[in-house]
C-alpha cells in the first residue's frame, strides 16, 4: 500500500500546482479535478486494503479478475447513452438552429467533439478496455495481471474521459479531429495507455496456452498502434507551463497528412481491429461455433493491419497535399476492400449450420447484422475513396452517413451484443432480465439506422451534385443557402433515426440494470429450433 | 533522392519484396501440416468459462 | 520467413512485427513530405499572423469553427468559380494547427478575406440568419462582449517559433503592442506593425469602441485567409507536383 500511495500523493500534487498557477479557467478547473481524483483514488486504496476481506469467493480455479470488466459494462452502458444522447443534441440543432442557445458551452462548435470523443472514446474506449480485459484472461486461462493496474486503466480512463469532455465545453481543443485534447490530457493518457498495454501483455505472459487466440492479435495490434499514432499526432509545445493552449509541431500540408494518418487509422485500429477482436471471441461463443477459418484469420489480420496504414491520404483528395500521396492513398485504400472483406467472411460463416439461431437468438442477431454492416461499411469506404467518388461525396453528408453507418452499425451492434452476453455473467445471474427486450433494442437500432444512414446518403450526394450544378446559361445553379436549406427535411429523418438509436440503448440500459439486480422478466423464451445442434468440432479451420 | 528515384525503388524492389512477403504469409497460413494446428487454436474460447 | 508459430506463441515479438508492420505505410507517406522540395510552392507574400490575427485563429478554434467550415479550395471548376483560386500548401505554411476542415455544413472559407465587409461579419456572428435566413450557424454574441483577455501575446509567438513559425525577436518584443496598434488606424505603432507584418491592415475591426474585443480578433483574422498569396505572380507550371 505504501507504493501505491507514493504516485497518487504525485498526482494530487501535481493537480494542486496546475489549479495554484493556472493561467486560464480551464486549466484551473482542470487542476482541481485532476486533485479531487486522486484523493478519492487514495481513499478507495485505503477502503479496499484495510476493509473486511470480500465474502464473494472467486468463482473459477483460476479467480478471474472480473470486477473491472463488471465495472466496463456499467462504464459502457453510461457513456454510450450520453455519446448518443450528444449525438440526438447536435443532430436536433443542425435541423433547428435556435437550439444552439447561442452560448459558448452549448454551440455545434464544441458539442460536435464531445459527441464523437464520447461515442468513440468513451463508449467505444470502454468497450475495447472491458471486453480485451474479458477476452485475454478466457482465453489465456489466467487472471489479469496486477491487482491495481488493471484499476488504475479503468479509473485512469473515466479521468481521461472527463477531462476531455469538460476541456471541450470550455473551450479547450486541438481542432484536430479526433484528437481534440490538448497537451496535458495527452500525457495523462499515454501513462493509461502504457499501463494498459503492459497489464494485456502480462496476463498474456502468464497463460497456460501455448498459443496466442486470435481475438487477442487484434486488441494486441490495436493497443500497439493507437499508441504510435497518439504520440506522433500529438507532439505540441505548450505555450505555459499551466496554461491548456499549445501549438502543434506539424503544420500546414505535414499537419494534414499526420491529422488523417492518424484520423484514419483511429477508424482503423480503434474501431475496426479493436473490434474485430470482439467480434472473434463474442460470435463464436455466442454461436457455439470455431470461427470458420482461422488460417484465414491470420492471412486477414497482417494484411488489414498493414493495408490500413496507407489509407490516410484518401481524407486529403484534391487538397494541397501532393498527388503521388495522394494516389498512393487511393491505391491502397481499394486494396484494403479485401482484408476487410476477409474478417467479414470469416465472422459471418461462423455462423454456417447454424443460421437458425439468428431467430431465436437476438444476441447473436446483433453480432451478424453488425458485421454485415461491417462489410457494407468497409465496401462503401474503398469505393469513396476513388478520387472521381470523393470529388463529389466529399465535404458533404454522404461522409456522415458512411461513418455512422460503420460506427452505428458496426461498432454500436457488436458491442451491445458483448455488453448483453456479459451482463449475466459478470453479475452471476443465469441469463438476462429479458431476452424480448433484447429483440425490441435490435430493431430499434436497425430501424434508426437504416433512416440515419438513407437520410445522409441522400442529402450528401444531392448536395454535392447541388454545388457543381450549373444552369443554361453556364453559371453556378445554387448559393451556397439554397443548397443548405435543401438538406432541413433530412436531418429530421436524421433525428428520428438518431432518437430510434438512442431509445434502444435506453431499453439495454433498463435491462442491464434489472439483471444486475438479478431480476428475470416473465416472457415467453424464444422457440429453440429442434434441428440437430451443431457440432462444435469439425468446422473449416 | 528525388521522387523519380523513390517511385522507381517502390515500383521495382519494394514491389517484388511486398509480393514475397504476402506469399510467405500465404503459404505459412495454408500449408496442410498446419490444419490440426489451427483447428485447435480455434477451440481455445472454449476451454475456459 | 519469420515462422509465426513463433509469433503466436511470443508476445513481445508480436508487438515488435506490428509495429514494423504498421510504420511502413506512415513512413513512406510522411516522411517525403519533409525532404521533397516540391512539397511546398514558391510563393511571394506569405508572412506569419500578427498578434491580432493569430489572437483571433485561436478564437476560430476554440469554437469548433473547422467541424462546418474548410479552408481548401479543391481545382475543381465549380469551387473555383464559387470560392476563388485553389489553395496552395504554401498558404497554409504557418498554420499549426492546418484548418483544411473535413465537412462544408457552411461554405468553404479558404477566400473568405475581403470578400465581405466589417460589418457583414460583425452582423453575421451576432445574428446570422439575420443576414441569410437558411443558415444553420450558431450566433456568437458572446465574443463581442469578451475582450480579448490580458493575452500574452508574446509566449505565444514564442511557442510558434518553438514549432518553426519565423517569428523574429522584434516581433515577439513588440507582440503587445502590436496587437493594440492593428486596432487603430492612428496608432502610433502602426509603421512598425505593417513594416514587421506586410500587409496588415489596421482598422477598428468590430466598428465599436471600448477595448479591443474577441470579436475585433476574430473578424481581423477571417479578413486576412487566404489574401497573403500575390497570384499575379504565381506560376502553377513552375510547381508540378
Amino acid at each position: 500500500m505504501g507504493l501505491i500511495a507514493l504516485p497518487i500523493g504525485f498526482c494530487a500534487a501535481i493537480g494542486l500546482i496546475l489549479a495554484a498557477n493556472a493561467q486560464d479557467t480551464a486549466m484551473y478547473v482542470h487542476g482541481l479535478m485532476f486533485f479531487v481524483g486522486s484523493i478519492l483514488a487514495g481513499f478507495w486504496v485505503i477502503k479496499s486494503t484495510t476493509g473486511a476481506p470480500k465474502a464473494a469467493a472467486p468463482k473459477t480455479p483460476e479467480g478471474f479478475n472480473d470486477g473491472v470488466v463488471r465495472a466496463g459494462v456499467i462504464a459502457s452502458t453510461f457513456w454510450g447513452i450520453v455519446g448518443f444522447l450528444v449525438g440526438v443534441i447536435i443532430a436536433s440543432q443542425l435541423a433547428f438552429p435556435v437550439l444552439n442557445f447561442d452560448l459558448p458551452w452549448t454551440n455545434f462548435g464544441r458539442l460536435r467533439p464531445l459527441h464523437t470523443s464520447a461515442v468513440i472514446f468513451a463508449f467505444g474506449g470502454n468497450v475495447l478496455i472491458m471486453t480485451s480485459f474479458y477476452v485475454v484472461q478466457r482465453t489465456s486461462g489466467a487472471r489479469l495481471a496486477g491487482n491495481w493496474s488493471p484499476w488504475f486503466v479503468f479509473w485512469g480512463y473515466q479521468m481521461f474521459i472527463v477531462l476531455a469532455a469538460s476541456g471541450y465545453l470550455l473551450g479547450v481543443t486541438q481542432s484536430k479531429e479526433y484528437a481534440e485534447p490538448e497537451w496535458y490530457v495527452d500525457i495523462w493518457l499515454t501513462f493509461v495507455w502504457v499501463a494498459y498495454l503492459l497489464v494485456f501483455l502480462a496476463t498474456l505472459w502468464k497463460r497456460k496456452e501455448p498459443h496466442i487466440y486470435v481475438a487477442n492479435w487484434f486488441f494486441l495490434a490495436f493497443i500497439v498502434t493507437v499508441a504510435l499514432l497518439h504520440l506522433v499526432n500529438n507532439l505540441t509545445m505548450p505555450v505555459s507551463f499551466a496554461g491548456s493552449k499549445s501549438y502543434i509541431l506539424w503544420s500546414g500540408v505535414q499537419d494534414a497528412l499526420v491529422q488523417w494518418w492518424y484520423g484514419h487509422n483511429a477508424v482503423g485500429f480503434f474501431l475496426t481491429a479493436g473490434f474485430l477482436g470482439i467480434m472473434y471471441y463474442f460470435v463464436p461463443k455466442q454461436a457455439q461455433r470455431p470461427v470458420y477459418s482461422y488460417r484465414l484469420s491470420i492471412v486477414h489480420f497482417w494484411s488489414l493491419i498493414f493495408l490500413y496504414i496507407w489509407a490516410g491520404p484518401h481524407h486529403l483528395h484534391y487538397t494541397a497535399l501532393p498527388d503521388w500521396a495522394q494516389t498512393l492513398g487511393m491505391t491502397f485504400s481499394i486494396m484494403l476492400w479485401m482484408p476487410s472483406w476477409g474478417g467479414m467472411i470469416n465472422g459471418l460463416m461462423t455462423l454456417s449450420g447454424a443460421w437458425d439461431k439468428l431467430r431465436t437468438d437476438p444476441i447473436l442477431r446483433l453480432l451478424a447484422v453488425s458485421i454485415a454492416f461491417y462489410g457494407m461499411s468497409t465496401f462503401e469506404g474503398p469505393l469513396m475513396a476513388i478520387k472521381e467518388v470523393n470529388a463529389l461525396s466529399h465535404y458533404t453528408d454522404w461522409t456522415i452517413g458512411h461513418v455512422h453507418s460503420g460506427a452505428l452499425g458496426w461498432v454500436g451492434l457488436v458491442s451491445f451484443g458483448a455488453i448483453y452476453y456479459l451482463a449475466p455473467r459478470m453479475f452471476n445471474v443465469t441469463r438476462l432480465y429479458s431476452v424480448r427486450m433484447v429483440s425490441w433494442h435490435f430493431w430499434l437500432a436497425t430501424i434508426g439506422i437504416v433512416l440515419y444512414a438513407a437520410a445522409m446518403w441522400v442529402s450528401g450526394i444531392m448536395q454535392g451534385l447541388m454545388w457543381r450544378a450549373y444552369d443554361g446559361l453556364g453559371f453556378l445553379q445554387y448559393s451556397f443557402a439554397e443548397t443548405v436549406e435543401a438538406m432541413h427535411p433530412f436531418y429530421v429523418i436524421r433525428l428520428i433515426g438518431g432518437l430510434m438509436f438512442l431509445g434502444g440503448a435506453l431499453i439495454m440500459a433498463y435491462n442491464v440494470y434489472r439483471t444486475a439486480k438479478g431480476d428475470q422478466r416473465t416472457e415467453q423464451p424464444y422457440a429453440v429450433s429442434n434441428a440437430p445442434q451443431a457440432q462444435v468440432q469439425g468446422a473449416v479451420s | 533522392m528525388t521522387y523519380d528515384n523513390v517511385a522507381y525503388f517502390a515500383q521495382t524492389w519494394g514491389l517484388l519484396y511486398l509480393v514475397v512477403l504476402f506469399a510467405g504469409v500465404l503459404i505459412y497460413a495454408l500449408r496442410p501440416s498446419a490444419r490440426k494446428k489451427f483447428e485447435d487454436a480455434a477451440q481455445i474460447p472454449f476451454k475456459e468459462d | 520467413m519469420i515462422d509465426h508459430g513463433k509469433l503466436e506463441r511470443n508476445s513481445i515479438l508480436m508487438v515488435v512485427c506490428i509495429l514494423l508492420v504498421v510504420s511502413i505505410g506512415g513512413l513512406v507517406e510522411i516522411a517525403p513530405l519533409f525532404y521533397l522540395e516540391s512539397t511546398i510552392e514558391k510563393v511571394k507574400g506569405m508572412r506569419p499572423y500578427t498578434p491580432l490575427e493569430l489572437a483571433g485563429r485561436n478564437i476560430y478554434v476554440r469554437e469548433g469553427c473547422y467541424n462546418c467550415h474548410s479552408q481548401m479550395v479543391r481545382p475543381l471548376r465549380d469551387e473555383i468559380e464559387r470560392y476563388g483560386h485553389y489553395s496552395l500548401a504554401a498558404e497554409s505554411m504557418y498554420d499549426h494547427p492546418f484548418q483544411w476542415g473535413s465537412k462544408r455544413t457552411g461554405p468553404d472559407l479558404a477566400r473568405v478575406g475581403g470578400k465581405y465587409s466589417d460589418e457583414w461579419h460583425f452582423t453575421h456572428m451576432i445574428d446570422p440568419r439575420s443576414l441569410v435566413p437558411e443558415s444553420v450557424m450558431p450566433g456568437y454574441p458572446f465574443l463581442a462582449k469578451t475582450e480579448v483577455a490580458e493575452l500574452d501575446m508574446a509566449a505565444h509567438l514564442r511557442a510558434n517559433r518553438a514549432v518553426g513559425v519565423p517569428y523574429s525577436d522584434e516581433m515577439i518584443a513588440n507582440a503587445e503592442s502590436d496587437l493594440l496598434a492593428q486596432l487603430d488606424p492612428d496608432a502610433d505603432g502602426l509603421d512598425g506593425l505593417q513594416q514587421r507584418y506586410p500587409g496588415a491592415k489596421a482598422r477598428n475591426f468590430d466598428g465599436k469602441s471600448g477595448a479591443p474585443t474577441e470579436m475585433d480578433a476574430l473578424i481581423a483574422y477571417l479578413q486576412v485567409i487566404g489574401t497573403m498569396v500575390d497570384f499575379s505572380v504565381y506560376k502553377a507550371s513552375d510547381n508540378l507536383r
